[in-house]
């Protein structure tokens, strides 16, 4: 019931009943305002359940909003906004929220109490996968996702200030005005849609202007201060290291209009200020779980700030002063007060309805709402009618982010709740409600006071300036549970009641931990927000110790549940992560070609021709361009780093295994790279072009690692050499001419001629290509005759469709990553599929490269026992019985009789390939003792892919084995 | 996270890579026997409380920091550059 008519409304669903609310209001409000009271189901009993609270902290009214790919489950219908068309839909009952059949649950209550899971399901042991845990999944639950892909869009944001305050209540304002007056960069964050926190729901004076008028002022002073940043609608969900917070932002408006549901910061503060207020608790008394039966201030909140009435008569029933406001505000409000009931003997309230002192509520009736309270008083019982009963256990100070880092709140006797200790987020400190301190006037002091120490700790100069408020006094008498027959609730979102907590004790689940989880209380998105203290005071008591010393459960973060959409906002597809495209991107696209991953880069599989039905018809014809004619291939993505400086030989020779200070000027050579621990870490080869300058080329995977190898090296090793890395890769396009006809080709392109005797195998130098300045390096990775040429980035397209055409002329053409595989297997070159972090220098068969004349990284551990030796898997080359035959990477080898098993194993297969050249299939392979082993036949089995062949091992070099192809 | 690269300030972890105990900077002579190599590689404490390790500004200006900080508090004290302390 609505208590004034409002001026614009919308229509939204829930269940499929069209219903007029206030655009901005919460579902929560629009749905009392309709008269519906049951709007969800609990958890585990399907018990019927209605609003409880008027903010996150809800654990009742969970909500599913949308259809489809765009359905968002477990939305509060207490944060969630009215707006046209929206669709809200109960959750967690099967057929429908009235008569839902899994309410028979509540019925079998006896048999699922707290540790059910770890009692009744144990035997038979198969059962438990198979029924138990599938029909206990589909029974308690939440809202389901659709299962289909979130088309949503959501964003992640970061911000940096001074001072944070987070909440913006009386504290948080007067916080924000005072750090903001003094000039400091202030953001201050609220979850709600408006600042204001606490005085948008009460019945305050402060100046002797309605407390909402000063709010607008207040507010309109921070929008004029350009300093100032205010957020709205955003929660900060956590406290990190070095004053970095996490907020979650709701954005505002229609979902239709495009805009993004979700914003995920990262606000890094030099100072916070927490503001956070507090939350009202619950009594635990019997059947305290129905419909209609809310929290106190939830009930000032609808009435005072959205204009609705939650019962027709309303009761009231609390331990504290707090709760008469309720009854007052009511009354105020015209709504008929049923009775207050009063837990503590002596309170001073005078009123005209009636007033029940030293009662408590001991029975309730209604089964979809409420209808009737029953009291014990005055040595009797006495039933009220009422249709909404709102209780208050007291307030807990919301003291979760100073929790986070690892901060243990302390207990207060005289508001009987935790507070926070003085020492837990550095950087942060606290004010208001959330440090337990409850009147306005106090909160606005304090709120100052803070904000003022913490502008000058920043060398800003502040004046502090509080406004009169009200200051009254809160007293409370600690009241938890209500015996009497039926569970008194405690953790309503877990179904969590006394006798729960009760059974943890007395099964030795007494640390607050344990019980914690023996029971779930505390557990899933609600993290304990209401139900922890009444939880701990009746473990407390159940144990016989105090609260204190029973301690609390750790509050971590988020406060409030953040979707994994907002977290991982624009990592989704092409944002996953980033693509690196080669200046021949474009050109291979043209031709077709399959673009494979190479790390972050895209390379081509292969150039595909109309008349071939299979990748393997390209790549062996790609593979004859090669080896008969030229081939063209882009190996711009290889890792380039250019060294110079003095020491930049010195720096190599102590990175190598081998010698690069003896390399002349204008030559290239191949060198092993390995890792402090005797590994290799890489391969390639190095140019010298200047007596203090080289460039080394790394391969595509490794080319990250290299870089940040040898600034090791260099700064945190050898700062006494001098020499510079900086890495080139993508300041240089780079392709592979190979084949009997690549220098020809080449002649064709080059400013000069090029000639044997002045570029032999191994030679490099600067070479001009229609007057661009480039480089050429006579090296091979395919064992033919064949160049790398080098232009600066930009001429890279241009040249590469220059040098395909005319080795199109030459009966040749591009050849991709297939090709390029099967060549360097032909050659028994290897790539980190051999080198993949488990292999020596002595495995691949370069145990001579390391020098013994000098020192290098992995020199000393590479010659470790265990390293060589004839134990060692060795890289060897296997021959499969003919073409028909093909090897599986992976696979595992035996001795040609043994059977395949786990024991048996001496090696594996790294690379497979079907060779055109020599009409087989081949793999590249280690094998315990394998260079001893050349000839032997012996047994290959993949067990994943079911392939078991008998194989022929031989020299891993299976083709040109003299290597007189590249030299001639 | 936050540590204060002594070249760019204040920057977001994301931006360094992690490597591991700067006791790596001590690297042994080649001679120095397998023990002491086996120290260096593979042996190293876990304190609760005051380390030093080495941290990578990869994605900022590429230099190698020794970062002292507390595993316990999560407090970062200083972070200087490697080849500073190395000289
Ligand atoms: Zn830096």
């Amino acid at each position: 019931m609505r208590l004034e008519q409002p001026e614009q409304t919308v229509t939204f669903t829930f269940d499929g009943r069209k219903l007029k609310g206030v655009p901005g209001e919460p579902v929560a409000a629009a749905l009392m305002a309709n008269g519906i009271k049951l709007v969800a189901r609990s958890f585990k009993y399907h018990r019927p359940r209605g609003v409880m609270s008027a903010g996150s902290e809800e654990q009742n009214a969970l909500v599913t909003v949308g259809r489809g790919a765009q359905t968002e489950p477990n939305l509060r219908a207490t944060t969630l906004e009215v707006s046209e068309g929206l669709e809200v839909f109960s959750q967690n009952a099967w057929p429908s929220l009235r008569y839902d059949m899994l309410a028979i649950n509540d019925l079998f209550s006896r048999f699922l109490a707290a540790g059910f899971y770890y009692k009744t399901f144990m035997w038979p042991r198969s059962f438990w996968e198979k029924v138990y845990e599938p029909v206990i999944r589909r029974a308690a639950g939440l809202g389901a996702l659709s299962g289909e892909t979130n088309p949503d869009d959501y964003e992640k944001a970061f911000a940096f200030c001074d001072v944070l305050v987070i909440g913006a209540g009386p504290a948080g304002l007067m916080a924000a005005l005072t750090a903001g007056r003094a000039g400091a960069d202030v953001i201050l964050a609220d979850e709600d849609t408006a600042m204001g926190g606490r005085l948008l729901r009460e019945r305050e004076e402060i100046d002797g202007k309605p407390a909402t008028a000063w709010v607008a002022a207040a507010i309109q002073e921070l929008a004029n201060l350009k300093n100032v940043r205010m957020m709205t609608r955003t929660t900060v969900t956590g406290a990190y290291d070095q004053g970095t917070y996490a907020a979650l932002e709701r954005i505002a408006g229609d979902r239709a209009a495009g805009k993004p549901l979700e914003c995920f910061w990262r606000i890094v503060a030099k100072r916070a200020i927490l503001t956070a207020g507090a939350l009202e608790r619950p009594i635990a008394f019997p059947n305290n779980d129905r419909p209609g039966i809310m929290m106190a201030s939830a009930v000032r909140a609808y009435v005072n700030r959205w204009g609705v009435a939650p019962g027709k008569s309303v009761a009231v029933f609390g331990n504290n002063d707090d709760a008469h406001r309720t009854a007052q505000d009511l009354q105020a409000a015209g709504i008929k007060v049923a009775a207050l009931i009063d837990s503590r003997d002596d309170t001073d309230i005078t009123s005209d309805f009636p007033i029940y002192t030293g009662a408590q509520v001991v029975a309730t009736k209604g089964r979809h709402a409420l209808e009737s309270v029953t009291i014990a008083y005055n040595g009797g019982r006495r039933v009220i009618r009422t249709d909404c009963l709102a209780m208050s256990g007291g307030w807990n100070p919301t003291v979760h982010l100073t929790c986070h880092m690892n901060g243990r709140p302390t207990w207060n006797t005289d508001i009987a709740s935790f507070v926070p200790s003085a020492e837990n987020v550095p950087g942060m400190v606290t004010a208001g409600a959330c440090n337990g301190t409850f009147s306005t006037a106090d909160c606005l002091a304090e709120g100052a006071a803070v904000a003022a120490d913490v502008a000058k700790d920043l060398g800003f100069k502040s004046r502090v300036k509080v406004p009169q408020a009200e200051d009254r006094t809160y007293a409370i008498s600690p009241l938890w549970a209500v015996p009497g027959k039926g569970r008194q609730w405690i953790d309503f979102q877990n179904d969590v009641h006394v006798k729960d907590i009760k059974l943890a004790a007395q099964e030795n689940f007494r640390s607050v931990e344990h019980m914690k989880r023996y029971t779930t209380q505390g557990m899933a998105p609600d993290q304990g927000k209401s139900s922890n203290v009444v939880a701990l005071a009746v473990l407390a008591d159940a144990t016989g110790r105090g609260i204190p010393e029973t301690g609390t459960t750790t509050f971590r973060p988020p406060y409030v549940p953040v979707s994994i959409a907002a977290m991982g906002a624009g990592s989704q597809g092409k944002g996953f992560a980033p693509e690196r495209f080669t200046t021949s991107h474009k050109a291979s696209v043209g031709r077709d070609a399959p673009m494979i991953e190479a790390g972050l880069w895209y390379r081509p599989s292969y150039f595909p021709q109309k008349d071939e039905a299979t990748w393997r018809e390209a790549c062996d014809r790609e593979v004859g361009y090669v080896r008969n004619a030229v081939g063209v291939c882009d190996v711009s993505t290889l890792g380039k780093i250019d060294i110079q400086g003095p020491d930049a030989a010195t720096l190599l020779d102590f990175v190598y295994t081998n010698t690069f200070s003896t390399l002349k000027v204008g030559k290239v050579r191949y060198g092993l790279m390995l890792r402090e621990d005797g590994h290799v870490l890489d391969d390639g080869t190095t140019a010298r072009l200047g007596e203090q300058h080289f460039v080394m080329t790394t391969t595509t995977a490794a080319a990250g690692l290299v870089m940040r190898h040898l600034e090791f090296v260099l700064q945190a090793l050898r700062p006494d050499l001098d020499a510079n890395v900086i890495s080139v890769t993508e300041q240089w396009a780079q392709f592979a001419v190979a084949g009997p006809k690549a220098r020809a080709l080449l002649n064709t392109v080059l400013d000069q001629e090029l000639t044997d005797e002045a570029w032999p195998f191994m030679a490099c130098g600067e070479a001009n290509v229609g007057g661009v300045p480039g480089r050429l390096f006579r090296i091979s990775f395919s064992g033919e005759h064949a160049y790398e040429v080098a232009v600066p980035s930009r001429y890279g397209e241009s040249l590469f469709r220059m040098l395909v055409a005319q080795a199109e002329v030459m009966g040749g053409g591009p050849y991709g990553m297939e090709a390029l595989n099967v060549l360097r297997i032909e050659k028994g070159f290897i790539t980190h599929a051999e080198i993949h972090g488990r292999t020596t220098a002595f495995d691949i068969g370069m145990g001579r490269m390391v020098s013994q004349k000098k020192d290098c990284i992995g020199h000393a551990a590479a010659a470790r026992p265990g390293l060589i030796g004839e134990g060692r898997q060795q890289l060897v080359g296997l021959r499969a019985k003919g073409p028909d035959h093909p090897l599986t990477a992976g696979a595992h080898l035996f001795e040609k009789d043994a059977d395949a098993t786990r024991v048996n194993s001496q090696g594996y297969t790294t690379s497979v390939c079907y060779s055109p050249t020599l009409d087989t299939q081949l793999a590249l392979a280690f094998l315990e003792n394998g260079r001893a082993r050349h000839g032997e036949v012996i047994k290959l089995r993949d067990h994943l892919r079911d392939v078991t062949e008998t194989v022929v091992v031989c020299d891993p070099v299976f083709f040109d084995p003299t290597g007189g192809r590249a030299r001639g | 996270m936050r540590i204060t690269c002594p070249n760019c300030g204040e920057r977001d972890r994301r931006e360094f890579y992690y490597q591991g105990d700067a006791l790596a900077l001590d690297r042994p002579s080649q001679d120095a026997g397998l023990s002491v190599w086996d120290d260096y590689l593979h042996n190293r404490g876990n304190p609760a409380g005051d380390t030093k390790d080495l941290w990578f500004h990869e994605a900022g200006c590429g230099a190698w920091l020794v970062v002292d900080r507390n595993t316990v508090t999560h407090a970062v004290h200083k972070a200087v550059l490697a080849e500073k302390v190395k000289r």
